[in-house]
């Protein structure tokens, strides 16, 4: 167990560098000149961050958009890598499959997570009905995929079946099915695994926005006479309006980036490849970082509309304030 | 709700409140949208989100023969159990070994910096963002929100040679194989949204709490750690979980800055191995699974309520 | 920070050795254990020279039992020079090779198992070439050809290290000896066998599996470089692999064919296993099992089956299982297709050196070799060492002047191909695309230069 207490040294060493670093910024911070003393204090708290983030995140973005230029022996290209994206079949299936994952996985995980919160609101045991519908998010997309791969395990017709959904169609009379190999009804399949995964935090978010509706306007609908029905859309849905937008942003953005799952369930083949795991096949496995940038640019143009929208809500709120 | 005495009557906490429905704050009429067809759905859907994982535990504590001859619901019929797959995965070393007790090692020393070093980056500049004054503060705060988008994807190897080039001399600041790149680059992915809820929060906290700091003399530092950071704790801990299971279910990462090392590779990694290479060996592949989800759960369980009300004065507000 | 790398290497081995016996009984074959772990002779390492504290990282696929085998190998050689060989082997290997090239972060030596990417690392400028001595040891104990997998336009990097012989056939001697089915001689003679064995219906004639993770066919792409290497000859292999005719030339199509006419027939597969399109779903480890329970007569697979046999399975001739080679157009053929690894170095040291000179000499083959499931095609390598009949018969087959060896094609190609069109084209083919829809397509990702 030597092994593990020099880990922990290591773990304990890396805070105790940090600490200090901190401790530096924010002793500078308080001895700078009076004068000068509010910058220092915004340059110092916001430089951690700033660092990080520009080599982290804003340099490679800037290095991806010149190599989608360029192809695999780094020689400007123009642009091929994009002519090759929207002309090989597999890869236009690869763009229709993400479009497929980035309209139904938010749709459906926020639209059953919302039924759900709605469903069990002051329900007996509603804390254990929440947790086991939330469980599926504490749980990596690699468990995720060797869990369902484990449902969707086909045997042939002449052996016992040990993959759940195939037992069920045997049961029912049915011929045990390739869950994974069928196109293009495979994409479905992964699909509902990331709405299982994503349903918990969508249920969540809505279950306690939904309580947080004053009940004088519960109250006063009601007494108006308003049905369940009535009351869930002309009361529910626009009170929760803020929590609504939330919880699809993150769950698209989730998406778009969607990589661990098709990997280990179909690694890509029978046609169930989306833009994410292209990106990293073409970029480290088939020596194209070309068109791993190029499909890496489209991801960022997808996501493009979402992140603007939310930053113009965003600055809408600031200006109200 | 005692855990969290300090927190102001922010708008949060009212909320926190109602979500915890045994509190009769108001006693309210039982106005449910449910009805008998309702309640059905919720236990249908409860069922279909529980029964995968439960197959797979059931799984994993059966023998090796009885997971291939027949499936996980026959087990009232043979009621066999054994926790050999589990000491097999666990406990054996060697390369052929799959060796989990090492990588679980691993991916707890990975995930304890990562979850902290973002939280305190991102809490001092969302106090800036939310307290400070300086002009072009709105447009930054929407850049790096904005962020997010780029694909991890596309920062990995940039990042990873500049963690290489980073030199003094010959020494090599952040060598490969080790945590500090994992670390650095789980805390850099995990800043722009960290940013943004933790500054919707900071910024619910009342201006006069700040303002009568102010009047005492107390300077931003003192003003971040011993008040800021106090009241903020429901959104922190909210994201430190967020974080931490991100971190520990993380695979993309892992796989490029841990250079697959047994020495620092998590435990994702190497069960992501084992799916490629034993794709039909269940009896490890399950209790595999299970081993690397024991500690998110556990936290998730044992934290959800934090989770919930943070997230959700981060949430309500965007 | 750095602790906990260079330790590594020290631990291990001492529980390696330890290791080693009850891991052997694992492997299934009849290897004797060996055990000189305590005091090596360090006569045949001298000229290695000494070196102390240095270190070697040496980055590979080989993972799982092999690894522990092939650590052991160099156990000696780690005692006697004092050189610390630090291993990782990778399942991600291909990927993270060339992630960490990339970003400047390599290991000194990679052992790579597809000569198309290692041109592409040479081209690249990572690889350093290799050492005078290194070239002198592979002239004098491999083949031109394979000197050739190593040399990159015009100058020498890697030597081979082990090898394997694809297209190997596995069948139960004691079921057709039964049922009364002769070893085919042709092409010809194995189709009409399979026909035979499909219309007396006790069990289908073949089983196979392509499942492999995110590599999930290239078990496939085995069976077409077989059938074409047999059927058009190694002129016209060399040109496929080239690209000097095209993917889907006639010839590389009738091929696909050929073997379509075994692996998409319901009739002829997929024995104890399912459809023709459980294929895809069965992991490679375990599509030839079927042979062993009877529910399947024939498994086309290179000589690494060997391992996947269930614990205590007898491969001999008179055993459990045992294998011809996939037989060509004519009776006595002898072209073989096969794989091997290439020793490569990214960096330049003394101990670096030392360890390639190693790798490539014949010590280094018999040690590995002699602890079972595993061939090389060094000619120094004493075929007694081998440890099965089969491995015996392979290596007399690689050191044989008469065979005609054809590295596996699909490690050739360009990674594009052949670590990814290929493998995904054979996937579509098996689950029902057409042969011709198949090959335009892979022909189409062929990268332009």
């Amino acid at each position: 167990m030597e092994d593990v207490g020099e880990k922990l040294v290591q773990v304990v060493i890396a805070l105790a560098i940090f600490a200090a670093i901190i401790a530096l910024i924010m002793l500078l911070v308080d001895r700078a000149p009076k004068t000068f003393r509010d910058k220092a204090t915004i340059i110092g708290f916001l430089a951690p961050a700033v660092v990080l983030l520009a080599i982290g995140l804003i340099w490679p973005a800037i290095q991806t958009t010149y190599l989608a230029f360029t192809d695999r022996n780094g020689s400007p290209n123009g642009m091929d890598n994009f002519v090759w994206m929207f002309t090989q079949p597999e890869a236009l299936v690869t763009l229709r499959n993400t479009l497929l994952w980035v309209v139904l996985v938010p749709l459906m995980s926020t639209g059953i997570g919302l039924a759900y919160a709605v469903f069990i609101d002051r329900a007996r045991g509603e804390k254990a009905l929440k947790a086991l519908v939330f469980m599926p998010m504490a749980i990596s997309m690699v468990g995720a995929g060797v869990i369902w791969k484990f449902m969707y395990t086909y045997r042939g017709a002449e052996r016992e079946q040990i993959g759940l959904l195939n037992q069920i169609l045997v049961w029912f009379g049915g011929e045990p099915k390739q869950f994974l190999l069928d196109a293009p009804e495979n994409t479905f399949f992964l699909i509902a695994v990331m709405v299982w995964i994503q349903t918990g935090f969508a249920m969540v978010i809505l279950s306690a926005a939904i309580k947080g509706i004053p009940t004088e306007i519960v109250e006063a609908a009601r007494l108006d006479g308003a049905n369940g029905r009535q009351q869930f859309f002309s009361i529910t849905v626009p009170s929760i309006r803020g929590a609504l937008i939330v919880v699809v942003t993150t769950i698209t953005i989730g998406t778009l980036k969607v990589f661990d799952i098709v990997r280990t369930m179909t690694a890509g083949n029978f046609e169930t490849s989306v833009v994410a795991n292209e990106m990293y096949t073409q970029a480290f496995r088939a020596s194209e970082p070309g068109r791993g940038a190029a499909l890496a640019l489209i991801l960022f143009l997808m996501v493009l509309p979402i992140v603007l929208y939310n930053a113009r809500q965003l600055k809408k709120q600031r200006e109200i304030r | 709700m005692s855990t969290t005495p300090a927190i102001p009557a922010a708008p949060e906490a009212v909320l926190a409140k109602a979500a915890e429905p045994q509190i009769p704050i108001a006693r309210r009429v039982k106005q449910r949208l449910t009805s008998r067809g309702a309640t059905a759905a919720a236990i249908i859907i409860a069922v279909i989100w529980t029964v995968p994982t439960f197959g797979l535990f059931i799984s994993s504590l059966r023998p090796e023969d009885n997971i291939q001859a027949n499936g996980w619901w026959n087990v009232l019929g043979d009621l066999e159990f054994t926790t050999k797959n589990y000491t097999d995965v666990l406990a054996s070393a060697g390369g052929s070994a799959s060796n989990l007790g090492q990588y679980f090692i691993n991916s707890l020393a990975i995930v304890i910096p990562a979850t902290i070093i973002p939280l305190v980056i991102a809490s001092m500049a969302a106090y800036i963002f939310a307290w400070g004054r300086f002009r072009g503060k709105d447009t930054l705060f929407i850049f790096i929100f904005a962020l997010q988008i780029v694909p991890l994807q596309m920062a990995l190897i940039p990042l990873l040679s500049l963690f290489i080039n980073l030199k003094i001399g010959e020494f090599q600041l952040l060598p490969s194989g080790t945590y500090a790149q994992l670390w650095i680059a789980h805390s850099i992915f995990a800043l722009p949204l960290a940013i943004f809820l933790l500054h919707n929060f900071i910024s619910e906290i009342p201006g006069e709490v700040i303002e009568a700091a102010r009047v005492d003399g107390a300077g931003h530092a003192t003003i971040f750690w011993r008040i800021v950071l106090p009241l903020s704790v429901p959104a922190i801990a909210a994201f430190g979980i967020f974080q931490f299971l991100w971190v520990w279910n993380d695979l993309l990462v892992a796989l490029v800055f841990s250079g697959g090392t047994a020495d620092v590779a998590p435990i994702t990694q190497r069960l992501a191995e084992l799916t490629g290479t034993r794709g039909d060996e269940w009896h490890r592949l399950t209790a595999g699974a299970f081993v690397s989800m024991i500690v998110p759960l556990a936290v998730f369980f044992g934290l959800q309520r934090y989770f919930v009300r943070g997230l959700m004065a981060g949430g309500l507000k965007g | 920070m750095h602790i906990a790398r260079s330790r590594k290497a020290i631990l291990p081995l001492a529980a390696l050795s330890a290791m080693a016996l009850t891991l052997s009984a694992c492997g299934g074959s009849t290897e004797e254990p060996s055990g000189s772990e305590a005091a090596a002779d360090c006569s045949a390492y001298e000229s290695y020279g000494t070196f102390d504290g240095a270190e070697v990282s040496v980055y590979s696929t080989i993972t799982d039992t092999e690894q522990d085998k092939l650590e052991q190998s160099w156990v000696d050689f780690e005692q006697c020079t004092g050189i610390d060989v630090v291993y990782e082997g990778s399942n991600e290997f291909e990927t993270q090779l060339q992630v960490r090239a990339q970003a400047g972060n390599p290991p000194d030596v990679a052992i790579i198992p597809q000569p198309g990417l290692l041109a592409a690392q040479a081209r690249a400028g990572n690889l350093k070439p290799a050492p005078q001595e290194v070239s002198d040891l592979v002239d004098k104990n491999w083949s031109a050809d394979w000197k050739a997998y190593g040399t990159i336009d015009g100058t020498f990097y890697a030597a081979p290290m082990l090898a394997s012989v694809k297209g190997y056939i596995w069948y139960q001697p004691s079921t057709f000896k039964d049922k009364g089915w002769e070893v085919p001689q042709t092409w010809d003679e194995m189709t009409a066998l399979t026909k035979t064995i499909a219309d007396e219906g006790t069990m289908k004639p073949w089983c196979a599996g392509f499942e492999s993770g995110d590599a999930t066919g290239w078990a496939g792409t085995d069976w077409i470089e077989d059938a074409l290497l047999r059927q058009a000859g190694p002129d016209v292999y060399d040109q496929w692999v080239n690209h000097d005719i095209p993917f889907n030339d006639p010839k590389v199509a009738d091929a696909f064919d050929a073997v379509g006419d075994i692996l998409k027939t319901e009739d002829y597969v997929n024995g104890g296993i399912g459809d023709v399109r459980s294929i895809i779903s069965t992991s490679v480890d375990d599509g030839g099992l079927p042979v062993i329970d009877g529910s399947c007569a024939m498994h086309h697979q290179a000589t690494f089956q060997a391992a996947n046999w269930p614990e205590g399975t007898n491969v001999a001739e008179d055993g459990d299982v045992w294998a011809f080679i996939t037989p060509g157009q004519e009776a006595g053929a002898s072209a073989i297709t096969g794989g091997g690894e290439f020793v490569a170095a990214y960096t330049e040291s003394e101990e670096v050196s030392a360890y390639l000179q190693f790798m490539a000499s014949p010590e280094f083959a018999n040690k590995r070799v002699e602890q079972g499931a595993a061939i090389s095609a060094n000619k120094g390598l004493d075929p007694a060492l081998a440890t099965s009949d089969l491995d015996r018969q392979s290596i007399e087959l690689l050191q044989s002047e008469d065979t005609t060896f054809r590295f596996d094609g699909s490690d050739l190609m360009p990674g594009a191909v052949g670590a990814n069109s290929f493998w995904s084209g054979v996937v579509e083919w098996i689950n029902g695309k057409s042969t011709k829809e198949v090959v335009d397509s892979i022909e189409a990702s062929w990268p332009s230069d």
